[in-house]
């Protein structure tokens, strides 16, 4: 067993882990963190994009041990129903989510894309950097008004 | 009441806020006290025989608590799985459908097939004793390809030349004599590519067995709970209905790949009595790809008969179609009964005959996928249609109008009877929205920049509601096809509605209450919809075949109509006037010509404190329940146009433009069914251009994995341009005709004839990758330079 210790929204976690333990079965196994999914296990589908040290990255190839000492934020750590995040909120009024399995994936990932592009995104420039999160229900043509939406929305916060 | 959440507006769904925040609660997110894992040893050959079958090693291994195979399940005398519709050969003989058992009894027939279970502490440790099962397998060759499966070796002794039916629809004297009588025959043949559904949620179960009440719970990813409940009972011998509990909670999509009860979830909940424990099994992607029902896989020759006009005179079809290695839950209906009745499209032909076989091949059982059969059935029509008219010089949407259904109602020559349409308006609108008479302007600009541009048209019908239960049942459905709803009216006016329906991304939460607010006059948020518990609703048909809307709604209306009869009883009490002279409108029970009236929550509190009437009179409560049965199929229809650019260099297909117009009849919520027709849409585009499973020679699948099965994402698709008609359905009482597959059924022929016409070749396979397309480019381009 190995000894992890990571902020998860906020808060300080250590606990005792089998070696390969992956992130994504630390945040949903261990703290019961079930908002982040897994899709596929081999970085395809961005069901489990969470961010750590506010870069975003895929939890389901990420070893629990690779994140000692690091900043973790989940989609339980962004907002709340009764304080949504701009984005999260963006994603409810332009119908961008349908059976909401890769929507926490996509959120976290259209945050980290506001994070890195800003707050005017064109249409070109969202379905490029979406190309790591797939949906099945949408068709996408709504998650990328949401995203646009919700960038900015992100700038009047 | 208000517009603003009733029947026809675009209300934000209420299920959102859950999902939004990571409060989902999917099967795989279930955690029961004690429970322990499972991990499935899956056959590694596409057909062998087990010869020997070691699980000692496995069961000692750290933290195993057993292993369990086929014999196990023949010990405890656990049945086999179904296969739920009957489907007779020509010659009136019963289909071939060979055992199915739920870990492997003597032989696998697909790689993924189950051979035995772990169940461990961890799933870690499960998986890790798996390595120490010794299986000795005799190999046999495998059976990939349809068109060679009858030389065998046989997959089932049942079914000696590998063909599970040979079946027939239509008259086929009438369609020889119309073929007579052509003028000109087009003739074409097709491949519709096997898909794998690949719904975001991988598939996953938790059974959980009580010893204190002995009441077996299953948690699993269901379209159909109650179906579900029904087969484990009444087939494979689980327990009885009363003591079996089947809970599909939130699930992340379904596409028809969880409508059907399989092996792991079958074993999860025998194993939790056999161990004692909670047992949970979540599958990992390459799991789905390899054990998830796959979709279409058909072989087709099709040819159409016209007269000098082009008025068609008579179709015919013959086609194969690969069912996999067993019988999966209604897959025998798909290619027969969800197919061929399909194969009139829009159109007035006289005279239809359609033969189809099923085969068995060593791959994965094939069922239902978003349209089943429907696809399969527009692509064959759509492509013949247009291939026809530009062989006759026809303009294909004049060539289409010509031949349209234009009175209703109308009988097909293969069993459908539509009840009302109006092809012409979709057409009118579709070419209007996609700026048709400028095509050739854009065509010349394309060419300029040295591009092919091109345009596809795909006028579909689909059937949807698959009912009435006695005209399925007579065409072999194990199974009635109704809806059933209660609503329960609270003491204080809240409702709650119990649906037999499920909602995988559908907004169910949203729409159905919508539905109950614009009846009863009360604020949306008032309302629950309770669904996917076996526990909590007396029973149901799942979510499939779009008919949640047509048909499930419709239950919940004919509850809510009782609802409201009641409710002008209790209130001819409370108000002291005749029942005859009690109105309900806007939330208010009124006696007609007076300013007497009571809200909808006061006659609620009325019905339950009881104390204006006594129980000789009336019963106290307000509580209703309905089951609705269809009289008739409901039949949506469109017109889509798919405009494409090709790079002729790299054969790169990029979509220029989509223009999407359909008929769905009344609509409750624009926004979802918009939102329905988007996703349906990039799945079909997805298996136009991009998705395609395939075997290998030795019946390995190469495509498992998202590293090699093309997924359709972001940036392989436009924005999409949606336009609506409504003729309402004229057989249910909400007028809804069902919107969830449209997208995917409409699709693949608009993206191929676009292709096509850009190319000027016909013989372009799907999925149209860039290097299928280059070759295609490449031979036409050879052939003009020969000319």
């Amino acid at each position: 067993m190995a000894s992890v210790t990571m902020i998860v929204n906020g808060k300080e976690v250590t606990a005792n882990v089998d070696p390969r333990t992956l992130l994504a079965q630390f945040l949903r196994e261990h703290l019961h963190l079930t908002g982040t999914h897994v899709g596929c296990d081999t970085s395809q589908c961005g069901a489990c994009v969470v961010h750590v040290d506010g870069r975003s990255i895929k939890s389901c190839t990420t070893l629990a041990v690779a994140c000692d000492g690091a900043s973790v934020t989940t989609i339980e750590g962004i907002g709340t129903p009764d304080n949504l995040h701009p984005m999260q909120a963006a994603f409810r009024e332009n119908h961008g989510l349908q059976c909401g399995f890769c929507t926490p994936g996509m959120i976290m990932s259209a945050i980290d894309i506001v994070n890195r592009k800003g707050h005017k995104l064109d249409e070109h420039t969202i379905r490029e950097e979406l190309e790591g999160n797939i949906c099945r229900c949408t068709g996408y043509h709504n998650i990328v008004k949401a995203v646009a939406a919700g960038a900015e929305a992100m700038a009047g916060k | 009441m208000s517009s603003t959440t009733g029947i026809g507006a675009s209300v934000l769904r209420k299920e959102d806020i859950r999902f939004i925040t990571g409060k989902g609660q999917y099967t795989d997110d279930v955690n029961r006290q004690g429970q322990a894992h499972a991990y499935f040893l899956r056959s590694p050959h596409a057909h062998a025989t087990i010869k020997k079958l070691d699980v000692s090693a496995a069961k000692k291994a750290a933290g195993v608590l057993d292993v369990l195979t086929g014999d196990d399940l023949a010990h405890d005398k656990i049945g086999g799985l179904i296969c739920g519709w009957m489907i007779h050969n020509k010659d009136g003989s019963p289909m071939k459908a060979g055992a199915h058992p739920a870990l492997a009894q003597g032989k696998v027939r697909y790689v993924g097939d189950h051979v035995a279970v772990i169940i461990a502490e961890t799933y870690a440790q499960a998986k890790d004793a798996a390595e120490l099962v010794v299986v000795d397998y005799g190999v046999l060759p495998a059976v990939v390809d349809m068109n060679t499966a009858s030389k065998g070796p046989a997959i089932h002794d049942v079914a000696p030349d590998n063909v599970v039916y040979d079946w027939h629809l239509g008259d086929k004297a009438a369609t020889e004599a119309a073929f007579k009588n052509a003028k000109h025959i087009t003739k074409i043949d097709l491949v519709n590519n096997r898909l794998i559904p690949n719904a975001m949620e991988p598939r996953a179960a938790v059974g959980d067995y009580d010893a204190g009440t002995e009441v077996f719970t299953l948690y699993t990813t269901s379209q159909n709970p109650h179906v579900a409940r029904l087969v484990l009972s009444a087939f494979v011998g689980i327990a009885p209905e009363h003591k079996l509990r089947v809970i599909a909670p939130d699930v992340g999509g379904g596409f028809g790949s969880k409508i059907f009860i399989y092996a792991e979830e079958t074993v999860c909940v025998w194993a939790s009595k056999r161990v004692g424990r909670p047992v949970k099994w979540t599958a990992d992607r390459t799991e789905a790809f390899l054990s998830d029902a796959h979709g279409r896989d058909h072989i087709t020759h099709a040819e159409l008969a016209t007269d000098e006009k082009g008025k068609i005179l008579g179709f015919r079809v013959k086609t194969k179609a690969n069912l996999g290695a067993y019988l999966s839950t209604f897959s025998s209906c798909v290619p027969t009964y969800l197919y061929a009745p399909l194969l009139s499209g829009q159109y007035d032909i006289p005279a239809i005959y359609v033969e189809v076989e099923g085969i068995y091949t060593t791959t994965a059982p094939v069922d239902a996928y978003r349209g089943a059969g429907r696809p399969e059935a527009t692509f064959v029509v759509e492509r013949i249609m247009e291939k026809t008219a530009r062989e006759l010089g026809q303009d294909p949407a004049a060539f289409r109008r010509k031949n349209f259904v234009k009175s209703f109602p109308h009988q097909t020559p293969v069993i459908m009877c539509y009840d009302t349409g109006n092809y012409s308006a979709s057409l009118d609108l579709a070419l209007e929205m996609a700026d048709y008479k400028n095509f050739g302007k854009r065509k010349k600009e394309s060419a300029k920049n040295g591009k092919l541009r091109g345009i596809g048209f795909s006028a579909y019908i689909e059937a949807c509601g698959i009912a009435p239960s006695a005209a399925v049942g007579s065409l072999g459905a194990g199974v009635g096809l109704w809806e059933s709803a209660e609503v329960r009216v609270n003491p204080v006016g809240t409702v709650e509605v119990l649906t037999g329906s499920h909602s995988h991304g559908q907004g169910h939460e949203t729409t159905f209450a919508q539905l109950v607010s614009d009846r009863l006059g009360i604020d949306i948020n008032s309302v629950s919809i309770v669904h996917g518990d076996t526990d909590k609703v007396q029973f149901g048909m799942g979510t499939y075949g779009s008919r949640s809307g047509s048909v499930g709604m419709s239950a919940i209306s004919k509850a809510l109509d009782k609802v409201i009869a009641k409710g002008k009883k209790v209130a001819s009490y409370a108000l002291e006037a005749s029942e005859k002279d009690i109105e309900f409108k806007d939330g208010r029970f009124s006696v007609a010509g007076t300013d007497k009236s009571l809200a909808f929550g006061e006659v609620a509190l009325q019905a339950y404190i009881a104390h204006k009437f006594t129980g000789a009179e009336l019963e106290p409560g307000l509580k209703e329940g309905a089951f609705y049965d269809p009289t008739n199929f409901t039949f949506p229809s469109g017109v889509h146009i798919c405009e494409v650019e090709i790079d002729p260099d790299t054969g790169v297909t990029t979509i220029a433009k989509w223009t999407a117009v359909d008929d769905f009849g009344n609509v409750i919520n624009p926004m979802i069914v918009e939102g329905q027709v988007h996703g349906g849409i990039a799945q079909g585009v997805g298996q136009a251009l991009f998705e395609g499973a395939h075997y290998d020679k030795d019946g390995q699948l190469v495509t498992a994995s998202y590293m090699d099965y093309t997924m359709p994402r972001a940036d392989n698709l436009p924005s999409f341009q949606i336009g609506m008609t409504n003729t309402p359905c004229t057989t249910n009482p909400l007028g809804l005709k069902g919107c969830g597959e449209a997208g995917a059924i409409a699709s693949p022929p608009a993206v191929i004839n676009a292709i096509t016409d850009a190319i000027g070749h016909e013989n372009i396979a799907m999925p149209a990758t860039p290097l299928a397309v280059w070759t295609a480019i490449q031979s036409s381009a050879s052939k003009l330079a020969a000319e």
